[in-house]
């Protein structure tokens, strides 16, 4: 099978969190802030994708993912070492960010179109909302504590915690009164998150036409 | 215990060689398998005492009866089947004056997220076996009758593309069902790389989801958009040759003034350009939770009307099923699923 897949060095393949990683490579192609790539070990496995998690002017390519035991990839990209290579594709997708004010919905490793964005500059009139299940789940939490401010809403379903919402981020979706209209709401993580975040949105009167949706699978 | 039913003939050759079995009885228990009516690997009468023996201690046949049937106003039925991780899937049969077809599930549950689609608002809880779902055509009390087999149930059939090929490799078979594979139709919302091993390795018909041909617009009601455009998909579908027999068509749901207008006829005209297929018009059949309309059906005519006109062969899907949930878009086992408590948000 010709998957199109070229072989590049790992420089860091580093645990951030119990079984989530970042996997960094070096930056030699340019994308658009919310693409992904495919990812496989071998020139002609089947590849996944992922979303790229690093800004389009950064040297170096952020690939955040975690382990699914169940998996056939991320078992075996986990046990990989800087000097070792992998296979990717180009750059592809068109789930984009806009300069356009944006509330960004994220669960799990979903944030990663997020903090390509943001780190492309996209940080203008952006709202966050990540939902996980422990406080170690929150990626990346420092810098968008530091910039998002209130705009940042961390929403964890089995812990709590100082200034995280202590519970699903669809319980806190409920909950809200206000949810503004007429700026577009960007979805990324699992599709039961995706659907059920879409279905309270949609309920809260936001067009469905404001929003858009990355699946995983 | 694992199921023979479900597995292909190499796999049943690999199993009884496992077993100290001879080769040849492989084929004979794909003929008591796919061809003739038993239930139990006691009766397949020409295997030896011992062989099945020692298949009955590793082995069970496989069969699943259908737990429930429903039947809709206009003849049509809804299965519903246990799978093996004890969750559920419907398929539906539809009897017509020239053709009775069942439309089979491949996933229970759908990723996918599409907008207008009740299995999708249900997630996904696992993939089929090949055998789960070979078996929605054997179990049907009807299948002497089947003329065609469509993959439109619950799930994204490319998104279990291997248990899929697997499926239609049983059906097409001399060894297996023995069909010709114009009798079958996969259809698939765009997943290209799957797509392409299709298309490389089945003759089956292929069917693509398309309900719109504007990426923007696409991208709202379907996010596998985002993934794998439309136009990536065309491009796959021209870059393949599909003979005078085998047929690719679109879908396509109309939303009242959404997707339904003559802009639309004009760009489907455009981006069909080149491309041997007809479509498939259908009509909403609506959702909760769903801010969709469906087009009326005067709108509806003037469409096809059009697109006729412009050259695309299109037809409009008859609505079977809508009372009992059996229609295009409707098939859920949602309310049979638990609720995962340990999900990432």
């Amino acid at each position: 099978m010709n998957n199109n897949l070229k072989e590049i060095t790992i420089l860091r393949n580093e645990e951030i969190s119990p079984g989530v990683f970042v996997l960094t490579i070096k930056r030699n192609f340019s994308f658009v802030p919310g693409q992904v790539i495919s990812i496989a070990l071998h020139a002609h496995d089947q590849p996944r994708m992922y979303s790229i998690a690093s800004g389009t002017q950064d040297d170096e390519v952020w690939i955040l993912y975690n382990i699914k035991p169940e998996g056939e990839l991320t078992p075996e990209m986990a046990k990989l070492k800087p000097g070792n290579t992998i296979y990717i594709s180009k750059p592809e997708g068109n789930f984009y960010g806009t300069a356009r004010p944006a509330i960004w919905i994220a669960s799990g490793t979903g944030i990663a179109p997020f903090v390509s964005m943001w780190r492309s500059g996209l940080k203008k009139d952006k709202m966050l909302i990540h939902g996980g299940r422990f406080l170690n789940s929150f990626y990346f939490e420092d810098e968008f504590k530091e910039a998002l401010g209130k705009n940042y809403i961390r929403c964890c379903s089995q812990e709590s915690g100082a200034g995280v919402y202590q519970g699903r981020l669809t319980h806190w979706l409920k909950e809200q009164e206000n949810l503004v209209e007429d700026r577009k709401y960007y979805l990324c993580g699992s599709a039961e998150m995706v659907v059920e975040t879409r279905d309270i949105l949609i309920e809260k009167e936001i067009p469905y036409e404001n929003i858009v949706a990355e699946i995983y699978f | 215990m694992k199921s023979l039913f479900g597995n292909t003939l190499p796999e049943l050759q690999n199993i009884v060689l496992d077993l100290g079995l001879p080769k040849f009885t492989a084929a004979q228990i794909t003929d008591w398998l796919y061809k003739k009516d038993i239930s139990s690997i006691e009766e397949m009468s020409n295997l030896s005492k011992k062989a099945r023996t020692l298949l009955a201690e590793k082995y069970v046949f496989g069969l699943v009866d259908h737990t429930k049937v429903q039947e809709s106003s206009d003849g049509t039925k809804k299965y519903l089947f246990p799978t093996q991780n004890k969750k559920f899937i419907e398929a539906a049969y539809i009897p017509d004056e020239n053709r009775n077809t069942l439309c089979v599930s491949s996933q229970v549950g759908c990723k996918m997220g599409c907008l207008f689609c009740m299995t999708g608002k249900q997630g996904f809880q696992s993939n089929l076996t090949a055998g789960e779902i070979v078996n929605q055509v054997r179990n049907l009390p009807e299948r002497e009758q089947i003329s065609n087999v469509v993959f439109m149930g619950m799930g994204e059939p490319f998104d279990n593309l291997d248990e899929v090929l697997k499926s239609l490799e049983i059906f097409t078979s001399d060894w297996g069902f023995g069909w010709s594979p114009k009798r079958i139709t996969v259809s698939t919302i765009g997943i290209v790389p799957a797509m392409k091993t299709f298309l490389d390795q089945s003759q089956c018909h292929l069917a693509v989801s398309m309900h719109s041909p504007f990426e923007e617009e696409r991208k709202k009601l379907m996010p596998v958009e985002s993934v794998y455009s439309l136009e990536q998909v065309l491009d796959t579908i021209r870059s393949f040759d599909f003979g005078r027999q085998r047929r690719v068509s679109f879908e396509y749901i109309m939303f009242k003034d959404l997707n339904d207008t003559t802009r639309h006829v004009n760009e489907l005209a455009r981006i069909l350009n080149g491309i041997r297929c007809r479509i498939n018009l259908i009509r909403f059949h609506p959702i909760p939770n769903t801010p969709l309309e469906g087009s009326d059906d005067a709108s509806i005519e003037k469409f096809m009307t059009a697109l006729n006109d412009k050259g695309i062969r299109t037809t409009l899907r008859a609505s079977r099923g809508q009372d009992i949930f059996a229609a295009c878009g409707l098939l859920s086992t949602k309310e049979l699923v638990k609720k995962k408590e340990d999900g990432d948000y």
